[in-house]
């Protein structure tokens, strides 16, 4: 193989998506900056928003699994050897990470602010002492 | 199943598309980038068809020249991306998967003259038109690709793909969804099914062993592989030219139940009878059928035949293959003139892939004859093949002009292992890495 350089990469992801790939990068961009956005607005990770977002995480992670299944003609009985393995789970973790990530940010800008204690929070004065 | 391209992606997709996008470079379809300087240079270039090399060429010498003078000919209005044509005739993909038009991809500021050639003059540097219409050049390249001799079959023609169990993937994106009909009418009610290839060279000499794979795994999903007896009836005494991979496919064809014959070559078709006549040492022989999968003798288009330009002895001589430096692609008695494709007379590599990794090559000896710097690039031979053994696996199958398996990804993708990889890229990946080839992009 020759040499891969990240133009010859980008001129093929827009090939293959067209003007998907425009949406696809708008929703990456949306889904981090709203994340970044609601951690620097929390000072941390609200630990009950972040529950909700891994478990929109999980189904993403099997949406991401069934939408290449779909595509793709294919299903899970053609995952045989073991890179199709390791192709099952970056896949899956590539759905878990977007769906945790993007709900966050979503929730993050959308959601009642709902006065909840971060994970990360500062110890008050009189604990201390004790 | 609608193309990828109009497919709602998820956010999620991303990541795995990257996997599968690097999956796909190990089908040789990827490569160097343009990152070089524009050459000034006035030559006159002729490019002598515009399918997937001639149009790769164009953009690609387009890119490393300013000022060339760059002219395509070909008439052929509509591009076909060929290597899906297994998919189209899997009934996977319908024919518009494979559709798009030559003009999309011709470089702005290069001549399309949209005629054949009709005959080829490297005494004088120059090409005939269909029109008559005399074009000069400094240098030429010859992209005509390759003739589909369906008519040297007595009895067969192209007409008849789609009808009383005829097919053929190879004839055009109508033919391989027409053979798909006809195939999937033959999943329903069993019966004989033949498979084979021809004598001469060919491109992609997977597709006729992906054929009989995709023929058994329809019966099989629908219930009816007892109906069905598959034979596969190989030209010479291997089912692949690579001794490995043809081993390979041996005992697949046994695993799968598909019987095979070999050196049966296949002469005449009597479509009424339903009979297929081959040559064999024994003599000639009948077999019997319910679906025939035909593909035709392929040699080099006439205008080629008829010039100096084909080898003049060796076996890549009778059908009139251009002769070329197998590491250049340069024409050793026309130092002017270069083949790549499926025209090209090297012996191996009638794919996508082989034009990928020919066109760089070619275009870097051109450019350096124009420049009075010689290249270095050297074309090994290689090419691969995403080789489909059932709807959802195959085996990347890649190799060079020596027969030596070529890995991209060693330890990883396995050449002869049956995988879903290898499937996701054939599927996800090729088609836009080949798009992005043809504009010289990749």
């Amino acid at each position: 193989m020759q040499e891969l350089d990240p133009f010859v990469f980008f001129a093929v992801f827009q090939e293959m998506l067209g003007f998907w790939l425009w949406l696809l990068l708008a929703v990456a961009a949306l889904g981090i900056g709203s994340f970044v956005y609601a951690l620097v607005k929390d000072r941390g990770i609200r630990a009950g928003r972040f529950v909700y977002a891994q478990i929109v995480g999980i189904a993403g992670g099997f949406a991401a699994l069934f939408f290449m299944w779909w595509i793709t003609s294919s299903s899970i009985r053609d995952v045989g050897g073991a890179i199709d393995v390791v192709l099952v789970l970056a896949i899956w973790v590539g759905g878990f990470l977007g769906g945790t990530i993007l709900s966050y940010g979503l929730m993050g800008l959308t959601g009642r602010s709902r006065r909840e204690t971060p994970v990360v929070t500062r110890i008050p004065a009189d604990t201390k002492a004790a | 199943m609608s193309d990828i391209h109009s497919d709602h992606p998820m956010p999620s997709r991303r990541a795995f598309l990257k996997l599968a996008l690097a999956a796909g470079a190990s089908t040789g379809l990827l490569g160097l980038g343009q990152a070089r300087a524009a050459i000034r240079s006035n030559a006159r270039i002729v490019i002598a068809g515009a399918g997937a090399a001639g149009l790769a060429m164009a953009n690609r010498l387009n890119s490393m020249l300013d000022g060339a003078r760059i002219t395509l000919i070909d008439g052929r209005k509509a591009h076909y991306y060929q290597p899906g044509f297994t998919l189209v005739g899997a009934g996977l993909k319908p024919a518009s998967y494979v559709e798009s038009t030559t003009g999309e991809f011709v470089p702005r500021n290069a001549e399309w003259i949209e005629e054949a050639v009709a005959e080829f003059d490297p005494d004088g540097n120059a090409v005939v038109t269909s029109s008559g219409r005399r074009v000069e050049y400094d240098f030429l390249v010859i992209a005509t690709g390759l003739s589909l001799d369906y008519e040297a079959i007595q009895g067969m023609s192209p007409d008849l793909i789609g009808r009383d169990g005829i097919g053929s993937v190879y004839a055009g994106p109508q033919a391989a969804a027409a053979t798909y009909a006809e195939m999937s009418r033959f999943a329903d009610t069993g019966g004989v099914g033949l498979f084979g290839r021809p004598a001469t060279e060919m491109k992609c000499a997977g597709a006729p062993l992906k054929y009989a794979f995709i023929t058994e795994d329809t019966l099989t999903r629908r219930g009816n592989r007892s109906k069905a007896e598959l034979i596969y009836a190989a030209h010479g005494g291997a089912l692949f030219g690579v001794p490995i991979v043809s081993e390979k496919v041996r005992m697949l064809f046994a695993e799968r139940g598909i019987d095979t014959v070999y050196r049966h070559v296949m002469t005449a078709i009597d479509p009424v009878r339903k009979i297929a006549t081959y040559d064999t040492p024994d003599g000639t022989r009948e077999l019997g059928y319910d679906f025939i999968h035909v593909v035709p003798p392929q040699r080099a288009p006439q205008a080629v035949r008829n010039s100096p330009l084909p080898w003049q002895d060796g076996p890549l001589a009778a059908d009139g293959w251009v002769e070329a430096n197998r590491q250049t692609l340069r024409h050793p008695r026309y130092d002017n003139v270069f083949a790549v494709g499926d025209i090209a007379g090297v012996p191996k590599g009638k794919t996508a892939a082989s034009v990928k990794w020919q066109v760089p090559v070619a275009a870097d000896h051109l450019v350096g004859t124009i420049t009075g710097t010689p290249a270095t690039s050297v074309y090994n031979g290689y090419t691969s093949c995403p080789l489909i053994t059932r709807i959802g696996r195959a085996m990347l199958i890649e190799f060079d002009y020596d027969d030596n398996l070529v890995q991209s990804f060693p330890g990883l993708v396995a050449p002869l292992e049956e995988l879903w990889v290898s499937w996701v890229m054939k599927e996800t990946a090729l088609k836009p890495t080949y798009y992005a080839m043809v504009r010289g992009l990749a």
